[in-house]
């Protein structure tokens, strides 16, 4: 017994056979930032991270917190894929009722990023004073000396902190913590504004 | 206070009453099920017509509870049935149900079967199915159907109690976090602790359940909210609205997309309309047809889309996909357009998409946006409700003169003779004068003259009533298509029958699927839903057999599956049952059946090793269809 696949022969108004169709969401990644505005009702951070975790998508890092508005918590998502992977994430998001308004503003060059790193980094007698220097170039602070430590603070972009990071990686990092990336974009055009929402009924 | 069907209430502070009133003042319990013809069937009756239409509500000497709200609030959505079985925590609830006899409360015998009740219920009716458990395995077992509905986008509202709030987190007796396991597969859920809280959120699930592209909300309600006493008022739909700022369903089509694809349309040589789930949920049949008939183009449905069009109908071509006919795979990989409405492109409907429809542009209109682009890349995007995109699209097609098209349609005739003259299937006995199954489903579809709601399980028997049965009214199929859930046909056509009393209700399930939910045999015997169920036993697990046969070179492992005497079993449940093992017995087990009044069931004992053909092997595209297999008949 054999299978008998039949292969369907082109129309003859096609002479040659016609490209493969592509695999949405198969090109190649970018690194992408999702500002995401959800109101603040019980599980939203868990909708949030189980959509992304349930549609395969892998977050880079998120940030939360509250907006000045009452009820609107912000949330900030870095992630890679390509740009029809990134559209299809915030169209998912969009379909959680508790989320108002998502946009992705990794393609753009208008907006301020920035991230906080906490490093505690070892430091001798000998050393300190050159530690000091190398982080205030990074424009970084030390926040807390320690005998055989310092915690050193700074803000900056992702890359930045990644550079400030392997500089100290030289000294011996003990502890290490970043917020992950919150973003604002430049002028006065407002993601909090666009929303067509009032606030809370009263 | 008066409540009418759904309707906002008014104020319900008129249901409040004197705190004195005990057990003693309330009105006697009605059984829901009472004996037809009985006294307490009229009395059932006659509250519920009092309720619904004129007669004033009944003064409940007691105060309200989140238990009555609840109960009010389904009654305002329209609710007239309830799936459900009783638990510790939903006690409360069972103890005021007597009080609101206009909610049919059907008891069925697992709530897996109540799930997929509600589901039949809303998918035969377009209205909201309503289901309910109790806390822990009670919710637990409804998440199966839940995902059903969520996977087919049926609107339904699924109820749970949980245990008191102090008791939460702590691993309490029956105990589960189940908004926690609902949370990825509902449109949206809910915990409610507050019986203040209730009307406002049955109101909202149910506007969301039915709003925009439908699907399941879940809400889960803690014992306490249910005990506790409250005045909280039912909400306007205005206020449900503006509780819900983040959705905002897109219903229009923009002008713009419409505009583009009218003219993909105008320019097409090889058009062809995918209908699918989208059209019947939006009620857009009529809609469809006009549209087909303007531009003349053919229309292929999926699984779900069975039913958008009258199967007789000059331009309805056919279904589609992996277990499709072979004429409408062929029309799919040489058409040059395509207009997909209310379809998802799901990989049964595909195959492999790089190898999909080749030279087809596509025109996509969805009313869920993050459809369009998911599996398929998409020339024209139109997010927005089919019935409004088919009357855009009709308004600005013009009229395509049928002679226009002969070539095409020609070839179509052509290869539409050809394959369903195969003599793979439709051919009454199959192999050694064995039953065919296809004829069965074929002679149920004749013997029903194609009116009947036909509920399919899942595996062949789902394959053969989508291929053989003929529908052609909206609505009479019903199918787990997304999730593929065995053991849904039974419990489904029982909340099918109650949905759409006026169709008489068949489910098809195989022996397997049959054997997962069959105890709900007795909630038919008992609450006397007239299902006539077709059994279509091949004493295997078939499509798993199909593919161990296919694929798996023959290396058959736990197919084959042994089942009772179903005549027996039937009887045993007291429903009147009938056995066919020929062709000629077919016809008269099928009259039999008709003519009880009330459940009945057939045994067909049918070939045991008959392939549903053609198929394409999962991974493969629309034109690597397997199309015979063994030796010819
Ligand atoms: C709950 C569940 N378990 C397993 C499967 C996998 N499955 C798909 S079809 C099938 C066989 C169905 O057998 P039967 O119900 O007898 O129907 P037939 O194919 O023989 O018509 C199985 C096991 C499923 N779809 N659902
Ligand atoms: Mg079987």
């Amino acid at each position: 017994m054999t299978a008998d696949p039949s292969t369907e022969p082109a129309p003859a108004a096609h002479a040659a056979p016609p490209p493969a169709r592509d695999l949405p969401g198969s090109g190649e990644g970018q690194r992408h930032v999702l500002v995401v505005l959800v109101l603040d009702r019980p599980g939203v951070l868990n909708r949030v991270a189980s959509l992304m975790r349930a549609r395969n998508f892998n977050i880079d890092s998120l940030a939360v917190s509250r907006t000045d508005r009452e009820q609107v918590s912000r949330m900030t998502i870095t992630l890679h894929g390509d740009a029809v992977r990134v559209e299809q994430a915030a169209k998912q998001l969009y379909k959680l009722v508790d989320v108002l308004k998502v946009q992705d503003v990794g393609a753009t060059d208008q907006v301020v990023e920035h991230e906080l790193v906490f490093v505690k980094v070892r430091a001798t007698d000998q050393n300190r004073a050159e530690i000091i220097k190398v982080v205030e170039l990074y424009k970084g602070r030390v926040v807390d000396i320690a005998p055989e430590s310092v915690i050193v603070e700074a803000t900056g972009t992702e890359s930045e902190i990644d550079a400030l990071v392997a500089l100290l990686r030289a000294y011996g990092i003990k502890e290490l913590v970043r917020t992950g990336a919150v973003v604002m974009l430049r002028g006065a055009g407002s993601i909090e504004e666009a929303l067509k929402w009032e606030g809370p009924a009263r | 206070m008066t409540i009418t069907k759904g309707e906002p209430a008014a104020a319900p502070g008129a249901v409040q009453t004197a705190p004195d009133a005990t057990a003693a003042t309330r009105p006697e319990r009605r059984s829901h099920v009472p004996a037809d013809g009985s006294a307490s069937a009229a009395a059932v009756e006659q509250a519920r017509r009092e309720m619904l239409h004129e007669g004033p509500r009944q003064r409940i000497k007691r105060t309200r509870i989140g238990a009555d709200a609840l109960m009010e609030a389904l009654m305002l959505q329209g609710a007239d049935t309830l799936f459900s079985y009783p638990g510790g925590v939903i006690l409360p609830i069972y103890d005021i149900l007597g009080d609101y006899p206009e909610i049919r409360h059907v008891l069925v015998r697992h709530e897996q079967g109540g799930g997929h009740a509600a589901d039949g219920y809303a998918r035969a009716s377009g209205k909201v199915g309503v289901c309910m458990g109790t806390s822990g395995p009670g919710a637990t077992n409804l998440v199966t159907a839940i995902g059903t509905a969520q996977l087919d986008s049926v609107p339904m509202v699924a109820l749970t109690g949980n245990v008191p709030a102090a008791l939460i987190g702590k691993d309490a007796f029956q105990e589960i976090d189940i908004t926690g396991i609902t949370l990825p597969m509902t449109k949206h859920n809910y915990l409610v602790r507050d019986a203040d809280e209730i009307p406002r959120v049955v109101a909202e699930a149910f506007y969301l359940a039915k709003t925009g592209r439908p699907g399941p909300v879940h809400v889960d309600f803690t014992k306490d909210a249910l005990q506790q006493e409250t005045a909280a008022e039912h909400p306007t739909l205005e206020e449900v609205i503006a509780g819900l700022p983040g959705f905002r369903p897109t219903v229009e089509g923009h002008p713009k997309q419409l505009k583009m694809a009218a003219r993909e349309i105008e320019q097409a040589k090889r058009p062809l309309i995918l209908a699918g789930h989208g059209v019947l949920i939006a009620e857009a049949w009529d809609e469809l047809q006009a549209f087909a008939e303007k531009t003349q183009i053919p229309v292929a449905w999926t699984l779900l889309g069975i039913g958008a069009i009258d199967e007789t109908h000059p331009l309805a071509y056919g279904y589609m996909g992996m277990h499709g006919w072979k004429h409408v795979n062929r029309a799919i990989q040489s058409a040059d357009l395509l207009i997909a409405i209310g379809m998802r492109f799901d990989d049964r409907v595909t195959g492999s998409v790089r190898t999909y429809a080749p030279y087809a542009r596509i025109i996509h209109a969805d009313v869920d946006p993050a459809e369009i682009g998911k599996n398929v890349a998409v020339e024209v995007p139109i997010v927005g409700d089919a019935k409004r995109v088919l009357e855009g699209l009709a308004r600005l097609a013009h009229e395509v003169d049928p002679a226009t098209r002969q070539p095409y349609f020609e070839q179509l005739a052509e290869w539409r003779r050809e394959s369903e003259g195969s003599s793979w299937h439709g051919s009454g006995a199959w192999r050694d004068g064995l039953l065919s199954a296809d004829y069965v489903i074929g002679r149920i579809g004749e013997l029903t003259s194609h009116q009947a709601t036909m509920v399919a399980d899942v595996g062949q028997n789902q394959m053969w009533v989508a291929r053989y049965a003929g529908f052609r009214r909206p609505n009479s199929h019903v199918s787990s298509g997304g999730l593929g859930t065995m053991g849904f046909a039974l419990p489904a056509a029982m909340g099918a029958a109650l949905g759409n009393p006026e169709a008489e209700t068949w489910a098809i399930a195989g022996d397997g699927g049959f054997q997962m939910t069959s105890q709900e045999l007795m909630t038919l015997a008992v609450d006397r839903i007239p299902v006539k169920i077709a059994l279509l036993d091949n004493k295997k697990l078939g499509m798993i057999r199909q593919w161990q046969e296919i694929i798996y070179a023959g290396n058959y492992h736990s197919s084959h599956l042994p089942g009772p005497d179903f005549l027996k079993l039937a009887e045993a449940y007291g429903i009147p049952a009938f056995k066919a093992t020929t062709t000629d017995e077919v016809d008269a087990t099928i009259r039999a059946a008709q003519a009880v009044d009330g459940p009945a069931l057939i045994w067909f004992e049918i070939a045991e090793e008959q392939n549903v053909l053609p198929m394409m092997p999962a991974g493969k595209g629309l034109s690597d269809l397997i199309e015979t297999w063994g030796p010819e008949e």
